[in-house]
């Protein structure tokens, strides 16, 4: 629509200039085209990079090895009952995603909530501090800092120690190669795309919303439940979505802090594609967490209702 | 509705508000009678958004008492005082719509048909129809409506308006004082509100506080204000005033004699603000008569002669004349467009002429110019 009226703007100008009558003719296509123009790095960048890789995905779901053939050759051969095989031998792996992902999302809101909420509100001239500390994690490698939390997690380290002391942890007990360190390090690893998103929207609240509940007799905790969260919404969906969507991927946290019963799908795909070179499992399961992800995230934007206000 | 909380003064007692060093309001009392439009009037940065934002609660006195009836509110929180505000930019809350806004406050105090109340609450702002929709679908003056009605649904006890038409453009701007001025007769709560428009408080307001620097320069009804200023401040603040300095010669009767630069004039005694013998006279442009150098006028009228048109606007309703008196003190006159003559050219010789009834005098010691807006004020939140 702006792009619609600029256009418009300018054949009104083009009208009132009466001197060159051809080079309005040139002007007028050449701004009607340029929108179009603008459009066309992103869209040939898309088409080749994600379009094209996508239907290769697929496609390679539906091959098969013919028999006889080298290793890691396969073609196509239609053959649907590929998602039904792969599934049914890693349906424990899609459930174990699907719940290390929601419990780290919803450990890593927990977390971020507060924070942020202090971050916007309560850090006065500290904010700029905070906010540097919060992406500082990033100028250090993902993988570097998923190994430092096995040293942190060892058996031997503070952790452990500290909670087999509290007796919270048995004397034979561990943390690390468990679920729990799988799931602490998902939290970790992805808390600055919870903490941002929800600092943002807390930090676009006007105050004197607030300071509108108070005078409509709202105390504190009913100003936070009935204005303050509900505008912040937009903060905690985007930030539940950039945490759950990699998190339900995810299998570095798996692969480093986990053990033998905490693969998740990543960890499959990844095994597929790179070490058993099984193309058609890896792209079926590529396929169906895409298509996992897609609905949910679909259901849960319906659900929170937060399309306006984004 | 709630019941009014009727009978119930708002007072102030020595409120001083401090932000550091500088003194926001300083030591100021005041009483608003139930029932009444209060209109707190000055330049931004003159203490009036404070004072008011402590009345609410959003801010806390450095020192002094707000008292409503009996209830000492001083230091409560806004969410427990029978006080409720519409704020400069109406905060509505953008995520709920008109329906549930006006709602908020009753539904936080647990009240009972809230339907009836909100729908009540809307026709009297005359949004009846729009209850669905969300703040961001309507226009300013709708949004300005449904932060009233979202005040007066709850009946407080006094309510509190932030500049509330300052967003507004003119025309809408005259018909919401209008509009507002018969809502609250109509509900009969204490209005206070809060503008730097000096038009807008004397159209709607009964009672004004003219205020300056943290403290109440003058406070009254309009035509009080207008006609008796106390201070050249006031005196320039609403409306406009010619001052001139003035000698007091003596006293005849109720008059007061005065010496202008040779000439004699008087001033009634009654409308004298200082006891001191150097005095500022003044009066107002609408006042003053536009006659020939030498016109007659009747014996015991004010004149000065010897005045040259400088500069002559037209306006339609008037023509606003600049007139230069001998002193090379510039005098500005209002003539009335009676369809009698034409504009005065500038050059033109004039003598000025009013009755003495209508000039006041004030303390001899005061800027002549204090208080004067050069330009239409930039409000300020």
């Amino acid at each position: 629509m702006t792009v619609a009226q600029g256009i418009g703007v300018g054949e009104r100008q083009v009208a009132g200039d009466q001197g060159e009558p051809s080079a309005p003719e040139v002007s007028r296509r050449g701004r009607r085209l340029t929108p179009y123009l603008l459009l066309l790095p992103g869209l040939g960048w898309l088409l080749l990079f994600f379009i094209v890789p996508i239907a290769t995905l697929f496609s390679t779901s539906t091959q098969t090895r013919p028999p006889g053939s080298e290793i890691g050759v396969y073609v196509q051969t239609f053959r649907w009952a590929n998602y039904v095989d792969s599934l049914s031998e890693y349906t424990t792996q899609f459930g174990r995603s699907f719940l290390y992902a929601f419990l780290a999302t919803g450990l890593a809101l927990a977390i971020s909530y507060p924070l942020a909420y202090a971050i916007a509100f309560k850090s006065g001239r500290w904010r700029n501090l905070l906010l540097v500390l919060v992406i500082a994690p990033f100028f250090t490698s993902f993988l570097l800092r998923t190994i430092a939390w096995k040293q942190i997690l060892a058996d031997d380290a503070w952790v452990a120690d500290g909670l087999r002391r509290l007796h919270l942890l048995s004397q034979s007990g561990h943390i690390i190669n468990s679920p729990t360190a799988v799931v602490l390090g998902i939290t970790y690893n992805f808390l600055p795309f919870m903490i941002l998103p929800i600092y943002a929207s807390l930090e676009r609240v006007d105050p004197r919303f607030m300071e509108a509940a108070g005078d409509l007799y709202s105390n504190g905790i009913t100003t936070f439940r009935k204005v303050t969260f509900p505008l912040s919404m937009p903060g905690v969906v985007a930030g539940t979505l950039l945490t759950f969507i990699p998190a339900a991927g995810d299998y570095v946290n798996s692969a480093l802090l986990g053990n033998r019963n905490t693969t998740m799908v990543g960890n499959a795909i990844d095994s597929r594609f790179l070490r058993v070179v099984d193309y058609p499992t890896a792209a079926v399961l590529s396929v169906t967490l895409m298509a996992a992800i897609l609905l949910l995230v679909g259901l849960y934007i319906r659900r929170s209702g937060t399309e306006e206000l984004v | 509705m709630v019941e009014a909380t009727g009978g119930r003064d708002l007072r102030l007692e020595h409120v001083t508000k401090r932000f550091g060093t500088f003194a926001a309001v300083d030591d100021l009392s005041l009483t608003i009678p139930s029932g009444s439009f209060f209109a707190l009037l000055g330049p931004s940065g003159c203490g009036k958004t404070t004072t008011l934002r402590m009345v609410a609660g959003l801010e806390e006195p450095t020192a002094g008492t707000i008292h409503i009836g009996t209830d000492d509110v001083t230091y409560a929180k806004p969410y427990k005082r029978p006080v409720n505000t519409v704020f400069q930019s109406y905060a509505l809350f953008p995520h709920l719509d008109i329906f549930e806004n006006v709602a908020f406050g009753l539904r936080r105090r647990g009240a009972k048909q809230i339907k009836q109340e909100v729908e009540k609450a809307l026709e009297l702002v005359e949004l009846g129809g729009l209850a669905k929709r969300k703040p961001a679908q309507l226009s300013g003056g709708q949004q300005q409506r449904v932060a009233l009605a979202r005040a007066i649904v709850n009946r407080p006890a006094v309510l509190l308006l932030d500049e509330p038409l300052g967003a507004l453009d003119l025309k809408l701007r005259r018909q919401m004082q209008i509009e507002l001025k018969r809502i609250q007769t109509e509900v009969g709560l204490t209005f206070v509100h809060v503008t730097h428009d000096q038009e807008e408080a004397m159209t709607m307001a009964d009672t004004i506080a003219v205020m300056n620097s943290g403290h109440i320069e003058q406070l009254g009804n309009p035509t009080q204000l207008y006609e008796s200023p106390n201070t050249a401040y006031v005196a320039n603040f609403l409306g406009q005033s010619n001052l001139i300095r003035a000698t007091v010669v003596g006293t005849s009767g109720d008059d007061l004699l005065l010496d202008v630069h040779g000439s004699r004039l008087a001033a009634p005694v009654s409308r004298r603000a200082s006891g001191d013998k150097e005095l500022l006279i003044g009066v107002r442009p609408e006042k003053i008569h536009l006659g020939a150098p030498d016109e007659v006028v009747p014996d015991n009228h004010n004149v000065l002669r010897d005045g040259v048109v400088t500069d002559a606007s037209f306006t339609g309703v008037s023509t606003q004349y600049l007139v230069r008196l001998p002193w090379d003190q510039e005098v500005m006159v209002f003539v009335q467009n009676l369809g009698v003559g034409g504009v005065l050219v500038p050059g033109t010789k004039v003598s000025l002429s009013w009755n003495p009834a209508h000039t006041f005098a004030l303390d001899g010691s005061e800027d002549a110019l204090a208080g004067v807006q050069l330009e239409e004020p930039v409000s300020v939140g």
